[in-house]
């Protein structure tokens, strides 16, 4: 919770002395609240001010970034409950548990699946992030596993033991992909603990509750360990999301530290919808890394693009280039279509121009990814910039004639348009769902 | 030490709607379906009570439907052509419990069915399916404003879910509703604060809040899904700080969305797990009902919940 003004000056020698440069201790109160001047600039603080000043600074959930490569990623750090209040800033790390028992062309063509698994979507690449290896044999075959793991990917990687000493010989081979442990729990965290000390790195803590939980992580802190990720174990599905629920309050709204830490869900699910069903409940409520086993690439889009929707930034809405797009077989005679550039208008366009299945150009604005209606009440997309666009975009190249249709919301700017641009401008429907009925009848 | 639990504790509650009404009610159906009532944000039983859950309507149509996908149409065949078979596969092999019907029909761009023969249409399908029923009219405002009272008329009295009022044509619904004993639905654009107006004008005309579902279109999984997502949490947010003009309980039109999108139309197992994670995912920003096309993404998300009911 942050400090406010009035709680920083009562930390404050209160002398007014003005040796930071300002006339009294509350103005400079105000400054540090703000963050523009740090602590440092009074020459009479105390100690105690000093460090709850700078945790004040640090973090309410810490900020981890798994693996050490171009494939490495960052968790953690996140600022609200819901994304509206704020934005979700850190994607859930999606990964892939593997089981050691496999046979080593069994993993390596596994590895080789989930290597590939990256998509397209919106102008923005969705990746995989994270593969785990999991003891079910002995130490020996655990070793050998890792190593299939080092050598067949560059993704980050996890090892998953509950033996220290497997887990050891492991970490030894691997330290220099910084690889996640998996994990300390109330029986092992002292041997595991010196792991993860030895070799710098982070690692999963499991326990049933929250209780255990940030006791343990009290011990690993005391230990040295700080690089934590939390992990409450199997359990159904809607104890999980309150756990995870739980653990983000417990973060943000009471900023307590022992659970000051992104978290971990392994999915329990197998089937392929199940799966999927299950991760996406741990993406949208607050998982930091969410662990599946299948590769389906059917599967894995429709997660990865839900964690894409849950962590777009509601102030930042994604956009695509502002150009004519040609839809289909068009020809000079094809009807052009004005929209923005905001991506889930142009999509929602583009698929019942597509629906409709009769060739068309889509003309979109740069609205700087405001809607149509928003568009038009901030002035970007008025007469004058669609003009702007008509003239910029090549369009009078490209078509042979002056014809526009320009969506229903905006009907009022068709006097104008027509004026200003020299098109002749046809009012649309108001919803894209009426483009392909719309374009039908225009025929 | 005992750590101690976060717990919101909210003062507002979600309106109970029931659709459906039982002979002993007035009605004819075999069963009534009950939404809403909750005192807390989706999924968190631990906080405070989630007395119903969300539920799953199959989508018909009185014609033929011409925006399914192939998938769909070969899951269902020739039924679709038929939509007292449709409705009957729906219903016996489905399990739906209830049923959500599009006067796809009555659109002037669509066979432009009369109101008579809309309203004929309706008594036969009541006499022949004992589910609840929401009816939903083509989306042609001026034609919805004939057809509706036709069919809000000749279902008198079974207490279906009517929609869609819109904020510029939304009186002939209310009226019809009103007098016939309805429930109805409020569409409001991806905007909380007209949902918030609908619903006022609404209840300005005399039908209690109790009586109003939000829709408040969503968009499909990649096509804006994140949008009705935070607006419902908003709402749902504002609602149970004791905003009662917002404590209605939310109905998504999910495979309409869904089955639109290219991913959908790639593969079957693709469309399946996009309608199913499109549903699932509004469950958790507070979805009530469900509107569904494909029978495996209905048995997903069913599976689903009651799953997350169980524990």
């Amino acid at each position: 919770m942050a400090l406010s003004g009035l709680d920083i000056y009562k930390l404050l020698p209160k002398t007014n002395c003005r040796q930071c440069g300002l006339a009294t201790c509350l103005a400079f109160a105000m400054q540090l609240a703000k963050k523009t001047l740090p602590i440092e600039k009074c020459p009479f603080v105390s100690l105690e001010a000093k460090t709850t000043l700078e945790a004040q600074a640090m973090p309410a959930i810490k900020l981890i970034t798994l693996g050490s490569n171009e494939s490495k990623f960052d968790i953690g750090n996140e600022t609200v409950m819901f994304r509206h209040e704020e934005k979700f800033r850190n994607p859930t790390g999606v990964g892939f548990i593997i089981d050691d028992n496999h046979s080593d062309t069994e993993i390596k063509e596994r590895l080789k699946k989930i290597n590939q698994l990256k998509f397209e979507r919106v102008g923005q690449e969705l990746r995989v992030n994270l593969v785990a290896i999991k003891q079910n044999k002995d130490a020996q075959r655990f070793l050998e596993a890792t190593k299939l793991l080092l050598d067949n990917t560059t993704l980050p990687i996890m090892l998953m033991s509950s033996d220290p000493a497997a887990l050891k010989q492991a970490a030894v081979i691997s330290q220099e992909r910084k690889p996640l442990l998996y994990s300390a729990q109330q029986k092992n965290f002292a041997q595991i603990a010196a792991i993860a000390k030895e070799f710098q790195l982070p690692l999963v803590v499991t326990a049933q509750d929250i209780d255990q939980l940030s006791q343990l992580t009290k011990e690993l802190n005391a230990l040295g360990v700080k690089e934590l990720i939390l992990d409450t174990g199997i359990k159904p599905i809607a104890d999980k999301i309150w756990d995870l629920t739980q653990i983000r309050r417990q973060a943000l709204k009471k900023s307590n530290r022992a659970l000051g830490y992104p978290s971990l869900a392994i999915v329990q699910k197998s089937d392929p919808y199940e799966e999927a069903m299950e991760a996406g409940a741990y993406i949208a409520k607050y998982a930091g890394i969410v662990l599946i086993k299948g590769w389906y690439s059917w599967e894995v889009l429709s997660i990865l693009t839900l964690r894409q929707n849950i962590y777009t930034d509601p102030q930042k809405p994604l956009q695509i280039d502002p150009k004519l797009y040609p839809i289909g077989q068009v020809s000079r005679d094809s009807p052009v279509l004005v929209t923005t550039n905001f991506s889930l208008t142009y999509y929602t366009v583009l698929t019942e121009v597509e629906a409709g299945k009769i060739p068309a150009y889509i003309l979109s604005v740069d609205t700087q990814g405001m809607s149509v209606l928003t568009a038009w009440a901030a002035e970007k997309f008025n007469a004058e910039a669609i003009t702007k666009s008509l003239n910029s975009l090549g369009v009078k190249e490209v078509i042979g004639h002056k014809n526009l249709i320009i969506p229903g919301y905006v009907a009022m700017i068709s006097g104008d348009l027509e004026d200003q641009s020299g098109f002749k401008i046809i009012v649309g429907p108001k919803e894209a769902a009426g483009i392909p009925s719309f374009l039908k009848n225009l025929q | 030490m005992e750590t101690q639990l976060v717990l919101e504790k909210w003062q507002g509650v979600i309106s109970t709607v029931i659709i459906g009404a039982k002979k002993e009610e007035g009605g004819s159906r075999s069963d009534t379906v009950k939404i809403g009532g909750q005192i807390t944000m989706p999924l968190l039983f631990k906080e405070g009570a989630t007395p119903n859950k969300p539920r799953i309507a199959f989508e018909i149509s009185d014609i033929a439907p011409f925006d399914f996908d192939e998938e769909l149409i070969a899951t269902y065949g020739k039924a679709v052509n038929d939509p007292f078979a449709w409705a009957d596969i729906c219903v016996n092999e489905y399990k739906a419990g209830l049923l959500c019907l599009k006067m796809q029909g009555t659109h002037p761009d669509f066979g432009n069915k009369s109101p008579e023969s809309a309203a004929k249409f309706i008594s036969a399908l009541l006499s022949k399916v004992k589910v609840p029923l929401i009816i939903i009219g083509s989306g042609d405002d001026a034609k919805d404003n004939l057809i509706m009272p036709a069919c809000s008329e000749a279902a008198r009295g079974e207490r279906c879910l009517i929609g869609c009022a819109v904020q510029d044509n939304y009186k002939t619904l209310v009226a019809s509703v009103l007098a016939d004993g309805h429930s109805i639905i409020a569409e409001s654009p991806i905007d909380i604060n007209i949902a918030k107006q609908l619903n006022i004008l609404i209840s300005d005309m005399g039908l209690s809040l109790e009586r109003i579902v939000i829709n408040p279109t969503i968009g499909a999984l990649g096509y804006g899904l994140e949008y009705a997502y935070s607006i419902m949490e908003r709402a749902r947010l504002a609602a149970l700080s004791g905003d009662k003009t917002l404590a209605s309980p939310f109905i998504c039109f999910v495979a309409q969305e869904a089955w639109k999108t290219k991913e959908a139309k790639a593969s079957s197992q693709q469309g399946i797990i996009w309608e199913t994670l499109t549903a699932t995912s509004l469950i958790q920003s507070g979805a009530d009902l469900l509107v569904m096309r494909h029978p495996k993404a209905g048995q997903n998300v069913s599976n689903y919940i009651e799953a997350l009911f169980k524990g």
